[in-house]
């Protein structure tokens, strides 16, 4: 088993801060049906774009880093047997069919930090 | 030296370089799957071939090449990853179902008269698996499937050995890496994937059928080596109409191929080719697998390809070509294959069934669109139309146009020809 990355790429992350159940309904069901199957490792939602903040040498500007039509929305691990497998699992994402995408990267390597919590 | 051992030599020399020729392919696709890496399974092919000269001045040539060939890299593979067991149980290998690898691990592959099983689909589609970029799969496909050297393929695409070389390492590391698996598609992506395989076999025949001037022994190299990989996937999925439109495209164009071109290398068009000298056995053969396609169902790109293609090649003459059924069929390859190249290539019928003037509108609309901007070949049938309608100076400027986005020499040197006669009648 390998482990790939997929990051969402939207025009916006559903997930604002005064986002609705509905807002991110599609997402959330998704991110179940991948805990649910074994196929995710971890996934993470991000905010919208509004709230990044890129720095680039000394220069701090708001928003994200690469002016597009879309950003990153969200990324999580998945683990498959092959390439093929994880993108038959990537293409299931319902940003795919809602004018957004997935590219899926192999994981090179990966480190938790220890944390003591209190 | 005694004619003996010299005829000996030429006779083994030529049954290496005959199984080079056809069987590289389907030994590198075995030895892949023993190696599990496809760098450790070119080593050990060639390792194989060259052995083989040695091997068969002594023995005898055996009864099946391919086999002995195969058994002899697998051997070596064998023994590779039990030197470095270690080693290579930490390397990212060749994704492929374990207990096929312990049974291939296991059995003493000494029976050169084994019939080995045919790898080479999966060898296919890993090389022109989608994650690749199609420089790289056209690059793998023909180191790999065709056994031509980095240099060779370099020299074919006008691009350096370096460059070639380079995009070889790149595709295998990503393949190893992201774990592009070594294995045929499942029915619900064979589709899409195949189509992958299709236009790279496509590609290198067009790249061999209209290439920039250069290495021409390449050329025709190139159109060889489509027509093989086409017969052999017709071999390897016999049921799939696009496949057989593939090869049955090929054969129609291909049967041209001793009439395009005058003695002196300069274009002939096809209004003027000698209809006489084409391949008619290839037309025939074409023309089977064509009606065999379209009683299986509603056709593809490549079928109707195929199709217009071939009533282009059965017309006793240019005068008496079907356009309109053409055009039919251009129409029906429009909505399954949308894009500005066809639709411009069916001005050319169009102009012949409605008139120079209607093609000429539809030229226009195409010229405005803006995506075939650079492909000489819109200004070369526009001039054609502005011509047949009398505009003779306009015509003068298109081929001029022509001419400047052309880069064949034999293209060049007729555009040149036409917009000397065009200017002469302004």
């Amino acid at each position: 088993m390998a482990q790939y990355a997929v990051l969402i790429y939207a025009h916006d992350s559903a997930h604002a801060p005064d986002a609705t159940p509905q807002d991110t309904e599609s997402s959330d069901r998704h991110s179940d049906e991948l805990a649910e199957s074994g196929a995710m490792v971890l996934a993470y939602a991000l905010t919208p774009r509004e709230m990044a903040t890129s720095i680039r040498g000394d220069t701090v500007t708001d928003g994200p880093f690469v002016d597009s039509k879309e950003v990153v929305a969200g990324f999580y691990v998945i683990e498959a047997p092959d390439l093929d497998a994880a993108l038959a699992i990537a293409r299931l994402n319902p940003v795919v069919r809602e004018g957004g995408g997935v590219e899926v990267r192999p994981v090179a390597g990966r480190r938790f930090a220890e944390r003591t919590t209190g | 030296m005694t004619d003996g051992p010299l005829n000996d030599n030429t006779g083994v020399e030529a049954a290496v370089a005959g199984a080079h020729r056809r069987e590289w392919g389907r030994v590198l696709a075995a030895t892949a799957r023993v190696a599990r890496d496809l760098d450790l399974a070119e080593e050990c092919v060639q390792e194989a071939y060259a052995s083989a000269l040695a091997a068969w001045v002594g023995g005898g040539i055996p009864d099946n090449p391919a086999a002995w060939l195969t058994t002899t890299a697998k051997r070596r593979a064998i023994d590779a990853i039990r030197r470095d067991r270690t080693l290579r149980a930490k390397l990212p290998l060749l994704v492929e179902p374990n207990e096929v690898i312990m049974d291939e691990l296991t059995t003493d592959a000494t029976d050169p008269g084994d019939v080995i099983p045919d790898e080479r689909l999966r060898l296919i589609f890993t090389c022109c698996h989608p994650a690749l970029a199609q420089d790289s799969q056209v690059a793998l496909t023909l180191r790999l499937l065709c056994g031509i050297p980095a240099a060779d393929i370099a020299r074919a695409f006008l691009v350096s050995e370096s460059t070639v070389a380079a995009r070889l390492t790149r595709a295998k590391k990503k393949i190893s890496v992201a774990r592009i698996p070594y294995r045929v598609p499942q029915a619900t992506d064979l589709p899409d994937r195949l189509l992958a395989v299709l236009a790279v076999i496509h590609l290198l025949f067009t790249a061999g059928h209209t290439a920039p001037s250069g290495a021409s022994l390449m050329r025709a190299d190139l159109v060889d080596r489509a027509m093989h990989l086409a017969r052999m996937l017709r071999e390897l999925m016999p049921g799939d109409t696009e496949v057989r439109g593939l090869h049955a495209l090929l054969l129609v164009t291909d049967a041209r191929r001793a009439t395009r071109v005058d003695a002196d290398g300069g274009l002939v068009r096809l209004e003027d080719q000698d209809r006489s000298r084409w391949d008619r056995s290839a037309l025939a053969q074409a023309h089977d697998l064509i009606v065999g396609c379209l009683r299986a169902g509603p056709p593809g790109r490549y079928v109707l390809q195929a199709a217009i293609a071939s009533l282009y090649a059965e017309a006793p003459s240019y005068d008496q070509t079907d356009w309109p059924q053409i055009v039919v069929l251009y129409d029906r390859l429009l909505d399954v294959w949308p894009t500005p190249v066809v639709a411009l290539n069916r001005a050319v019928p169009l102009a012949m069934v409605s008139g120079p003037q209607a093609a000429l509108a539809e030229v226009e609309r195409l010229e405005r669109d803006g995506r075939l901007s650079g492909y000489h070949y819109l200004p070369a049938i526009k001039a054609d139309l502005l011509s047949r309608i009398g505009r003779t100076g306009e015509a003068a400027d298109a081929y001029r146009q022509a001419f400047d986005l052309a880069a064949n020499e034999a293209e060049r040197a007729f555009l040149a020809g036409q917009i000397a006669t065009h200017a002469e009648r302004r």
